[in-house]
């Protein structure tokens, strides 16, 4: 197994990772935290390292068109965007996966508008939960560049034929340099294959239709098909996770359990933030006490039945959400959550905790503190407040 | 309408495609019409300029003749009988021939 081990921004790990997979196609349009990714890939393609054709649009919502384009023709199809720009492919992003094309695109975490925010929360792709795309979060620079070379094979599998969002935060993650190990050209090549696309429009012997007109009569069994395709991608997941897990040697679930099986607290969040939650719960478990950590890593499909069992033994979980449904009971993880549990039938006692808006920070003293909070609701056994905000000035 | 059996979610094809050119001829956009074309042979010149402009190709022509209409996909829009020079089509309302049809 030989391996690069370099110090990269998250931006350059993912751009590494587009090299090494060279789509066909690539429609993109600049938006900040993303620019840099695709602005690295752009020097691969005019220094000739890859075949890639890429295409600069105008806007997003014509670097999805160009995505679903291509990827109908046959192509293997990469974008990746940020905040305002998933908004603005908000209407391809249905088109992309009703017609079941396996585009892999990066969206790096950022606040929607408005105000105007350039900063990390994940108000973008949580909007974005329910256009039928596999959505995949990623805690740093490393992981961002192991899920988007896992995604093409999972977008690409014959059972799934879905596209796949892959998320990693803003700034926090796409700007900063991290120890990254870069896996061998060929080893990626090897491990994604050769794109087969099942119905290419341009194999002119067999001429067919994409996106018809699908009313009352055919629109409702269609969907039904989409939501038993995005269910059955959980196992496919899996496997391909187990399979890179050979070449790279690094273990991927459908989410990460830290210290959570003997604990008796714990902590849901996703992403960069379960990176400083992971240094509270050592030092905490160091003082001996028991606390734990679930970051999910595969939100859809979301593994309900196993978060709900992973999470069963607790006495007393904070679901952390970096993102607001506004007038909701609770941001999208807690209420997904909550139901998930209600299902498995134990229901430990539980908070929601809203943080990070804007890219506002979330230290250690502040994770210590949920930490302390669950103590209390352990001991006393009463909730005083459901869904809380943290780190907003009142 | 067809009685035709409509097929379960798991009978189609994925992603809403149609996997065979020229499907639409199977749709029976006849039955959207409320008004019908009917041609009087003696005012017909044959000059085809209904076949020019029937946006749904339902103006029958053989051997360089026009024949009639395909009433399985006529829509009823008019526009041959607002097109001919020699005003030898007529729109009719429909009705007149689902009752003798007993439709
Ligand atoms: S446009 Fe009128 S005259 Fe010409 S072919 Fe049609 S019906 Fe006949
Ligand atoms: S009424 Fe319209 S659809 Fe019917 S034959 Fe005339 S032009 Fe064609």
């Amino acid at each position: 197994m030989s391996v690069k081990t370099v110090a990269i921004t998250g931006n350059e790990a993912a751009s590494y990772a587009f090299k090494q997979i060279n789509p066909d196609v690539v429609a993109a349009y600049p938006i900040t935290p993303q620019t840099e990714l695709v602005q690295n890939f752009s020097e691969f393609v005019a220094d000739g390292v890859v075949n890639t054709d890429l295409i600069t649009v105008e806007s997003e919502h014509s670097a999805m068109s160009a995505c679903v384009g291509a990827a109908a023709a046959g192509g293997r199809v990469m974008t990746a965007t940020s905040a305002n720009g998933l908004a603005l492919m908000f209407e391809i992003l249905f088109i992309a996966a009703s017609s079941k094309l396996p585009i892999v695109m990066p969206v790096v975490n950022r606040a929607l508008s408005g105000p105007i925010n350039i900063h990390c929360d994940h108000s973008d792709t949580m909007a974005a939960r329910d256009a039928g795309w596999i959505q995949i979060y990623s805690e740093n620079a490393q992981e961002a560049y192991d899920n988007i070379i896992q995604a093409v094979r999972i977008a690409e599998d014959m059972k799934v034929r879905l596209p796949v969002m892959v998320m990693f935060d803003g700034f926090i993650i796409s700007h900063g340099i991290e120890r990254v190990d870069l896996l061998d050209d060929v080893v990626v090549r090897n491990f994604i294959g050769e794109y087969q696309p099942n119905y290419p429009l341009l194999d002119v012997e067999k001429p067919l239709t994409f996106g018809p007109l699908d009313l009352h009569d055919y629109y409702f069994e269609h969907k039904r098909q989409q939501a038993e395709d995005i269910k059955n991608s959980k196992p496919i997941i899996l496997e391909v996770a187990k399979e890179f897990k050979e070449i790279s040697n690094r273990e991927y679930g459908l989410f990460e359990s830290y210290h959570l099986e003997d604990a008796e607290t714990a902590i849901v969040v996703l992403s960069s933030a379960a990176g400083t939650a992971k240094a509270v719960v050592d030092e905490l478990r160091d003082k001996g006490k028991k606390v734990g950590l679930l970051k999910p890593r595969v939100f859809r499909p979301f593994p309900y039945m196993e978060i709900a069992q992973a999470l069963s033994h607790l006495k007393a979980i904070a679901i952390l959400d970096r993102s607001v449904s506004f007038g909701g009971f609770g941001g999208p993880l807690f209420t997904e959550f909550r139901s998930a549990m209600v299902e498995f039938g134990k229901i430990p006692e539980n908070i929601n905790i809203i943080f990070g808006l804007g890219g506002r920070d979330i230290n250690e003293q502040d994770i210590r503190g949920v930490y302390e909070q669950l103590d209390e609701i352990v001991k006393s056994g009463k909730v005083k407040e459901r869904v809380q905000y943290l780190g907003v000035r009142e | 309408m067809s009685a035709v059996r409509k097929k379960g979610w798991r009978e189609i094809p994925k992603g809403g495609l149609i996997l065979e050119a020229g499907s639409a001829e199977q749709y029976d956009t006849g039955s959207w019409r409320s008004q019908r074309p009917v041609r009087d042979e003696q005012k017909c010149t044959h000059c085809m300029i209904c076949w020019i402009y029937c946006p749904d190709s339902s103006i029958l022509v053989e051997d360089g003749k026009m024949i009639g209409f395909d009433y399985k996909h006529c829509k009823g829009c008019g526009i041959c009988a607002a097109e001919c020079p020699t005003k030898a089509i007529e729109m009719r309302d429909e009705n007149e021939f689902r009752e003798k049809e007993g439709v």
